[in-house]
């Protein structure tokens, strides 16, 4: 089969893997009709991940169809699911209390090692993110070994398209726990650091639960455009003094709750920056914090943070002081997919939630080592690439969040219209 | 000054915003002070304080703090003759975990299954190599004496013969090599209730004379074949093994799959699915 692989550094290619095989009994086999580059995929790109080594198949949001099953699967050949991107085993106990992306048993013992003396617990299976997290063969690929797949793959309606279900995987979910984790209460404001795929869900997800004003803060226009396409005012941090900003759009009083969804390479923001990220070049493992040094400042007395934007090292300079004089509530955690992807499937369907408004581009599997490079340094366009294994290569679809339908920077309080969903265009 | 005297009056007034400001701009484009009050460029010592901190350099400079004002080696040595308590946590844990000639190591692990159950999976030696990676093959020739092959480092193996010295179904299983044993060791298994309702901790104690004293367990520990190092990855196969059916591997050949899937495809296949 033909996967997207690591090579080292800004390398990605295209590689002929042998086809996998069931190796356990509650394994699937999928062939894979979509999947996508994740925001997270960009860390393991730009190398600041450990553990990911030549050779690795990338990806974790992925969909396809059952091809095979083991004797303990509870699948049946043919069904059409999505995968999460958390390995579960259902049976441990974090699983029974539906911490899903805590599970015991889904990384390979000797894949513990690392993260266990890191972060002093092991963490469970991830596909397709580094040997820390096992060093499962990952989703952008034409077949995908799923382990424990009477858990974890959602059965998905064969009237919903591949895009509208894909991101349940991941991106959707996380932004939607993101949110949850948040808290979202009557009168609140919620500010999202990140207007990549997981900060725009989080935002879409904080209205989606009722609140008051979800601001958006960004510096690339076409993505915050994306932001106020979903009611929610934005924040342009190169224009804006960002703290002072948020206190006089919340009344003097700071925003309720505060969520990063930028993670671990966050650009700008503040002076420490500069250190971060020649200690982050030195492999020293220290993660950037900008954001969330910024978030934790911004973010009212008494207020939560919630943080879905993925770090993996340490950090200096993390504000202690505001943490706990504050008296804060942090929220942190790989999302656990299968607690909240029945829910939203249901609120797609009933058309409550959209998430075709971000893709930008979907090509060809084959075409994924350019997708990679676009979504990594092409960022104002590159909203989210979907990819294709079944498609030639070198063929291409605009996606709704595309520039081509872009008619240019809105203004404050107005809507943006976006390009009308595929069944739509195919309907006209 | 005589109050005859106002030429004060006919001074030029001090100007608000002062001159150069850019009253029209944004805020956050003017400049915050009069060009005469901006910062000259030169090191001042706002900026030396700044760049230490940035640096880290207060915490070089904590360092030289303690050494000088930190505890008197008379303070030291009160501390050192104070008594200690005994603790409560166990007593492998210690800094200090050699007894005699013994290493001791062990490990515990919350497995959501009865314990009468695993105690059984245990006592059964021969499912020992199913979850344990250097125990290449195990049995019970003759009641309460076990045999054991265990890989050891650089290709060797080794083979212990141990006697079941306690066995209380259910709750505990304790062995000690008997003489001419390839390893002097003694160890035991302990099975009780999980508080909560969160299934069965099992907690297991290995004491032994590790082969070539204290360079024989660094070089075994190099290899990931220490009793401690195997301790804690064969009692997580255990939890994998007895919750979940099979044990985790990121192999997706079926031909590639360890002696623990293999071991799994095996048991399926000698009892079909009922």
């Amino acid at each position: 089969m033909r996967a997207l692989t690591y090579h080292g550094k800004h390398d990605v290619r295209v590689d002929t893997h042998p086809d996998p095989q069931i190796v356990n009994p509650r394994d699937a086999i999928i062939e894979v009709t979509s999947t996508a580059i994740c925001g997270s995929d960009l860390h393991l790109y730009d190398g600041v991940i450990p553990g990911v080594l030549k050779g690795d198949i990338l990806g974790h949001e992925f969909m396809g169809r059952v091809v095979e099953v083991g004797s303990a699967s509870t699948l049946k050949v043919g069904q059409r699911v999505t995968v999460p991107f958390t390995i579960s085993c259902g049976a441990c106990f974090h699983c029974r209390n539906q911490e899903f992306s805590h599970c015991d048993n889904s990384n390979p013992v000797e894949k513990q090692d690392v993260s266990e003396s890191l972060y002093g617990h092991p963490m469970s299976g991830l596909f397709g993110y580094s040997h820390m997290t096992g060093g499962y063969p990952g989703g952008q690929a034409e077949y995908v070994r799923v382990p424990f797949s009477d858990v974890g793959p959602l059965v998905v309606p064969d009237h919903l398209e591949d895009e509208k279900v894909l991101f349940l995987t991941d991106i959707l979910s996380t932004g939607w726990m993101a949110a949850d984790q948040a808290t979202v209460e009557p009168g609140d404001t919620i500010v999202v650091w990140g207007a990549g795929p997981v900060g725009l869900f989080a935002a879409q997800s904080a209205r989606v639960m009722g609140a008051e004003q979800v601001i958006v803060i960004d510096h690339y226009p076409h993505r915050l455009e994306l932001a106020r396409s979903l009611g929610c005012k934005v924040i342009d941090y190169h224009q804006t003094v960002v703290l002072e900003a948020l206190m006089e759009m919340t009344g003097g009083q700071g925003p309720d709750a505060v969520i990063d969804a930028v993670g671990m390479e966050s650009h700008g923001f503040e002076n420490f920056n500069p250190v971060d990220t020649l200690k982050q070049k030195v492999g020293i493992g220290a993660d950037r914090i900008g954001a969330l040094r910024q978030a934790i400042l911004a973010v009212r007395k008494g207020g939560r943070v919630s943080v879905p934007g993925v770090y993996g090292g340490m950090a200096d300079k993390f504000p202690t002081g505001a943490l706990m004089e504050k008296g804060l509530t942090l929220r942190t955690g790989q999302t656990h997919v299968q607690r909240y992807h029945q829910e939203l499937l249901r609120r797609i369907e009933e058309g409550e939630i959209d998430t075709t408004f971000l893709i930008s581009h979907i090509t060809s599997l084959e075409d994924a080592p350019q997708g990679y490079k676009n979504f990594a340094f092409r960022q104002n366009e590159f909203t989210k690439v979907v990819l294709k294994p079944a498609w030639a290569k070198g063929r291409e679809e605009a996606g709704r969040a595309n520039m081509a339908h872009w008619t240019g920077p809105s203004t404050p309080g107005s809507k943006p219209a976006t390009a009308p969903s595929r069944d739509v265009l195919t309907d006209a | 000054m005589s109050h005859d005297d106002d030429s004060w009056l006919h001074q030029p007034r001090p100007t608000w915003p002062p001159e150069g400001h850019h009253q029209n701009l944004p805020y956050r484009d003017r400049e915050p002070y009069p060009a005469a009050r901006r910062d000259s460029g030169g090191l001042t010592e706002k900026k030396v304080v700044a760049a230490a901190m940035t640096l880290g350099l207060g915490a070089l400079a904590g360092l030289a703090a303690y050494a000088y004002l930190g505890p008197s080696a008379s303070q030291s040595a009160r501390h050192a003759q104070e008594p200690r308590l005994t603790d409560d946590a166990p007593g492998r844990t210690a800094k200090q975990a050699r007894f005699g000639g013994f290493a001791v190591t062990g490990r515990s692990v919350t497995i959501d299954r009865p314990k009468d159950e695993i105690y059984a999976f245990w006592r059964d030696f021969s499912n020992l190599p199913r979850f344990m990676e250097n125990i290449v093959d195990a049995g019970e020739p003759e009641p309460g004496i076990s045999t054991w092959t265990i890989r050891a480092p650089m290709g060797t193996s080794v083979k212990v013969r141990s006697r079941v010295v306690n066995d209380r179904p259910g709750e505990q299983i304790a062995w000690r090599s008997t003489e001419g044993s390839g390893i002097e060791t003694e160890g035991k298994v302990m099975f009780r209730d999980a508080p909560g309702g969160r299934g069965t901790i099992v907690e297991t104690v290995i004491a032994y004379k590790p082969p070539m004293g204290m360079v024989g367990q660094a070089v075994a520990k190099l290899f990931s074949a220490e009793p401690s190092v195997q301790a804690r990855r064969d009692l997580k196969r255990l939890k994998m093994l007895l919750e979940t059916g099979e044990i985790a591997t990121n192999k997706n050949q079926s031909g590639k799959g360890g002696k623990f899937q293999k071991a799994v495809q095996t048991e399926l296949q000698s009892s079909p699915a009922v």
